[in-house]
């Protein structure tokens, strides 16, 4: 996208000149956009590379600078958090923003940069969003059972080879929250599909099955996200590319879970009464 | 949770009431049309459909009982859901972009209303038949009743958009079906969404041939 032999720094690499657009709030605060430029941006730089250089400048010129989460930098922690010209971790599919370089913006381009926006997702600063909904999700079920102490005999429990690669799909889940961001819906079904998957298909997950599903759906509708319709754009937007596969499966265990709930026995009817 | 679990119905739970009514209005637009289409066998055929339809009130009204039930369980679940789902969203990004929603996954709830306004108007028109028939009585003849409504141009063409519309919706409705139900994967993603597509035109082109064919002149 950028042009050759245009823009280079003294090391002979190309740079840009950006506009960039970021959204400015404060806790509790109604939040607006600010306008920046910002020049020589290597090509080679990533995106919270350039939010670091843009800090930079603001602290040169005696500004409040912008509040952005990040932590490993190498696309595997799920901390990074921002809607690029609408789209969460920006136009390059299967990476998160922190793998984002610039190398995919144009000279000059106008770049507007918001948090992942949601009723669920509270702005804490700027673009930094409090994404402890998802905590209270994965402790309302996002665990097993398992004896603690020395580690058990590897071949006790067999999985076969499919449910294991099945299972390790769904777990691939940074829980990043970029679902949610991109839904229309504001629905996190694929971060709650993808949780429950990797617990409920293997044998390890099987005591909690059914309270685990009926727990994490629960929490995530008291957390305020939305339903889920359909559209399939967190699966698009998806760092990690999950697939609708898991929401499907999730309707599943579901559907499961309150029938055996429904059915469940009520126990012997105690002799001589309460 | 089970104890409120009724005043309170879960996401999914509303998604599978959705998905359940809009299958059961989704198998009877298919039998409507199936009927419709008689208007081309000539007079006889669809008057002694629509006799025989009313010498069997046990069917008839069994039939009325679900469809009045699946409809407004539909309508109820859609509603709720688009309203949850608005105040879930917080207004949404500045910048909209759309990488995979289709169009019809899209305009649901619109699709959804002009086709309720459609659906009041028709009930209106053929079967309680006050509106639009210019206060003419046609009594056992259906043919003749048909033939006079969509002879206005206005109704038959607010009939063929209405149509337009139901095909959009169902082309996102009976895969969403699946999806809801959970019988659908990365492989039957594709596949459903063809079938949903081809269902949804099926209906739609078998409605609008018989205005058409009123307005061409086929049909007299």
């Amino acid at each position: 996208m950028v042009k050759e032999h245009d823009n280079l720094d003294p090391r002979g690499e190309q740079t840009l000149a950006l506009r960039l657009r970021v959204w400015r709030q404060s806790r509790g605060a109604v939040g607006h956009f600010e306008d920046h430029a910002l020049a020589a941006v290597p090509t080679s730089a990533s995106f919270l590379e350039m939010m670091d250089m843009l800090n930079e400048q603001l602290i040169k010129e005696g500004k409040d600078t912008f509040a952005f989460d990040h932590d490993c930098r190498e696309g595997i922690c799920g901390m990074c958090s921002m809607t690029i010209n609408g789209m969460p971790h920006g136009p390059l599919p299967g990476v998160t923003t922190c793998q984002l370089h610039m190398r995919n913006f144009r000279d000059g381009e106008m770049i507007t940069v918001e948090p992942w926006r949601a009723k669920a997702f509270p702005v804490i600063k700027d673009l930094a969003v409090n994404r402890s909904a998802f905590d209270k999700v994965i402790q309302a079920g996002g665990f097993i059972t398992v004896r603690t102490g020395s580690a058990p005999e590897a071949n006790n429990t067999l999985i076969p080879k499919s449910v294991a690669d099945e299972a390790m799909d769904a777990a691939e889940c940074i829980g990043c929250g970029a679902c949610v961001a991109s839904c229309k819906n504001g629905s996190a079904m694929l971060f709650v599909g993808a949780k429950i998957n990797h617990l409920n298909i293997l044998p390890q997950g099987q005591p909690e099955r059914e309270r685990r599903t009926l727990a994490m759906v629960k929490t995530m509708d008291d957390a305020g996200f939305g339903n889920c319709t359909n559209y399939g754009e967190c699966q698009a937007h998806c760092p990690k590319s999950i697939t609708l596969d898991v929401i499907a499966k999730l309707n599943r265990d579901y559907l499961r879970a309150r029938v055996k709930e429904f059915f469940s026995s009520t126990g012997k009817p105690r002799k001589g009464g309460d | 949770m089970s104890a409120c679990s009724c005043c309170q119905p879960a996401s999914i739970g509303k998604k599978i009431v959705m998905a359940l009514s809009g299958l059961v209005l989704a198998g009877f637009v298919l039998g409507h049309m199936s009927g419709n289409l008689l208007m081309f066998k000539g007079a006889g055929a669809i008057n002694g459909y629509a006799a025989w339809l009313h010498a069997n009130p046990g069917l008839l009204w069994s039939t009325r009982a679900v469809l009045i039930l699946s409809t407004v369980a539909h309508i109820w679940t859609g509603v709720l859901l688009t309203l949850e789902n608005r105040a879930a969203r917080a207004g949404g990004p500045a910048v909209e972009a759309t990488r995979r929603a289709t169009l019809s996954s899209r305009t649901m709830p619109y699709s959804g209303v002009v086709i309720l306004v459609f659906l009041v108007f028709h009930l209106l028109h053929y079967t309680f038949r006050t509106v639009a028939l210019g206060g003419q009585e046609f009594g056992e003849n259906v043919y003749a009743m048909v033939v006079a409504g969509f002879s206005q141009p206005a109704v038959a063409g607010f009939y063929i958009i209405s149509m337009i519309l139901l095909c959009l919706h169902l082309s996102h409705g009976i895969s969403s079906v699946f999806q809801t139900l959970g019988l659908r994967n990365e492989r039957w993603r594709c596949r459903l969404d063809i079938v949903a597509t081809a269902y949804g035109w099926l209906i739609a082109l078998g409605f609008i041939s018989i205005p058409l064919a009123v307005l061409l002149g086929c049909i007299k």
